[in-house]
């Protein structure tokens, strides 16, 4: 292919962009890495030079980040489990089952795509409230499984593999449960990778429920608590320390983003296509 | 998909089989309609008749007012200004981000390595939280020792205090969201693109169209559908705005940042006043709501020509 002049100039573009686009990050993670001496006089500079982790060690040592990220790891590998059983159960049935009412059940559970959380953020609030189930585990991962957006994706993927595959199974007599577990689940393995990394990251960056029913410092996921910091730090003395904790909640996040980035851009794919 | 299916093994004894396939499918189900009845329609309901209450979650005291939060809301001034301010925030981001979202994808689009690169960092800011990028915004655009505020002080220009003031805090905003959020509509596009058959690029070097040509003419076209799916979502997603304004502004400065969530989120929370909360709440899903009927109504006429 010949490169004209205006594609080189439209590369450049990109790559000043694309440097404008992550100057942001730098220059935090850079903050981060500075003394609190050197942040006093300057905040000049996105090379991460000199170089400390004293933010990083404060961060583990004094504040409750620690707890923070173990309720985050707990709460998205809960709520990534569960959604991705509770969606492949169900989306098993519509697209496999021909019980009375399917039609009807399926209209039922796709009118909640329509629903925001704002719209039950209130409720939802008064009866925890009333069970005295704030600040659970629970009351951080059990209303975000009523979301449909799970049953519809592993409905449609379930549809789309061919019938020949369970018959095999079901001419040697296997249950429903069987096929189920045995044939359909391992053939929809992509599909249940992008469910899983979509709902991880999810609940992993979820703020406006969390900050509602968290409310003691102890029950803060990483995201609540960092919100919280920012709050109660003046910016000129805990600068490093607030710079560090940023870095720290976005790692995870980068490192799965590294790790995953295929299954991420074909999930968004997936969005588009339908 | 209701079209009759092959009758199964053992359809003889039709009448069992049916009745067992009803015990499979609500047995399958019932995991999942347990979450969604008790989280999901069940606050919804919930919800409406809280709005036509005066409901506090302190002192658990409720009283049947008919539509009177309704009423009071028409005569709101804040629910008003809250109303405008979110309607404003995502008529002014959902384009830009689209439009951000859709250069970037045509500058991008070609498979090739260094632009994999490129198209990572675009989206890389997509997956931090809320909180990471408010803090690192707000430090961005902090007046004494921010990024900007450097640069500024660097040429000689004085610094802006950009959430501290009522002209410049909602755009400070609506940049700081398009830096967040720009990379989801990129990768839509993305897709898009990669839909549009090779052919017809082919046909059009043969004849030698320009580039401009082209991208009126065949690309936009072809991104038709892809267009209408972005604007909806992301209209959808900023009329929910609420982390960046909480964080960053509070809502302020003199209230010209604060979104209908805030204000949900501050009427229930912080003035306990649920029943009110509960009647912005409706008034958004109904706006939101409003959106999605329209793409369904753009999306069928679409189908139609």
């Amino acid at each position: 292919m010949t490169r004209t002049l205006g594609d080189r100039l439209i590369l450049v573009l990109l790559v000043l962009a694309a440097f404008v686009w992550m100057m942001p990050m730098l220059w935090v993670l850079t903050l981060s890495l500075k003394p609190n001496e050197e942040l006093v006089r300057s905040t000049h500079g996105i090379i991460p030079w000199p170089h400390t982790l004293e933010h990083f060690s404060t961060l583990l040592r004094v504040s409750l980040t620690p707890r923070w990220l173990l309720n985050s790891v707990v709460v998205a590998l809960g709520m990534t489990a569960a959604t991705l059983l509770l969606s492949s159960l169900a989306g098993y049935a519509f697209a496999r089952i021909d019980f009375p009412g399917r039609r009807a059940v399926f209209l039922l559970v796709m009118a909640g795509l329509m629903v925001p959380e704002q719209a039950i953020l209130v409720p939802l609030h008064a009866m925890f409230a009333s069970w005295e189930l704030h600040n659970t585990y629970f009351s951080l991962i059990a209303p975000r499984l009523a979301a449909p957006m799970g049953v519809f994706l592993m409905t449609q993927f379930f549809k789309a593999i061919p019938r020949e595959l369970e018959e095999a199974a079901e001419l040697d007599n296997a249950g429903r449960f069987k096929v189920f577990w045995a044939v359909m689940l391992p053939l929809s393995r992509p599909a249940l990778t992008t469910l899983g990394i979509f709902t991880f990251l999810f609940a992993w960056n979820d703020f406006l429920w969390p900050v509602v029913t968290a409310t003691q410092p102890e029950m803060y996921t990483l995201s609540v608590g960092l919100g919280s910091l920012q709050g109660n730090f003046a910016m000129s003395e805990g600068l490093g320390f607030l710079m560090a904790s940023a870095v720290f909640a976005s790692a995870p996040m980068l490192v799965l983003y590294v790790v995953f980035q295929r299954y991420i851009v074909q999930g968004i794919a997936m969005t588009g296509g339908k | 998909m209701s079209v009759p299916q092959a009758p199964e093994a053992g359809s003889r004894r039709g009448g069992l089989a049916r009745h067992r396939n009803a015990i499979a499918g609500y047995a399958f189900l019932a995991p999942f309609l347990v979450f969604y009845g008790v989280f999901l329609l069940y606050p919804f309901a919930l919800g409406l008749w809280m709005s036509l209450h005066d409901w506090e979650i302190v002192g658990d005291f409720r009283e049947y007012i008919g539509l009177l939060n309704y009423v009071e809301l028409w005569d709101d001034p804040y629910f008003w200004e809250a109303l405008k301010r979110t309607l404003q925030f995502a008529a002014m981001t959902a384009p830009a981000a689209t439009l951000l979202g859709l250069a970037l994808a045509l500058g991008l689009q070609k498979p090739l390595r260094r632009y994999a690169a490129l198209r990572a960092v675009f989206f890389a800011s997509n997956i931090f939280s809320v909180t990471v990028v408010t803090l690192v915004w707000s430090m961005v655009l902090n007046p004494d020792r921010g990024l900007i505020a450097n640069g500024l002080r660097a040429v000689g220009l004085e610094p802006i205090a950009f959430l501290a003031d009522q002209d410049w805090a909602m755009p400070a905003l609506m940049v700081s969201t398009l830096w967040w959020t720009a990379g989801f509509p990129m990768a839509l596009f993305l897709a898009g693109l990669q839909g549009i058959p090779p052919e017809v690029y082919e046909a059009a070097r043969l004849d030698n169209a320009s580039r401009w040509a082209v991208l009126r003419h065949i690309t936009l076209p072809a991104l038709a559908r892809t267009t209408l799916l972005v604007v909806v979502l992301q209209t959808v997603m900023h009329l929910q705005v609420f982390g960046q304004p909480l964080l960053m502004t509070r809502g302020g400065p003199a209230n010209s940042t604060r979104p209908l969530v805030q204000l949900i989120y501050e009427t229930s929370f912080r003035d306990w006043r649920s029943g009110y909360a509960s009647a912005i709440s409706v008034v958004l899903f109904v706006l939101m709501f409003s959106v999605a009927l329209l793409q369904l109504r753009l999306s069928r006429q679409e189908g139609e020509s």
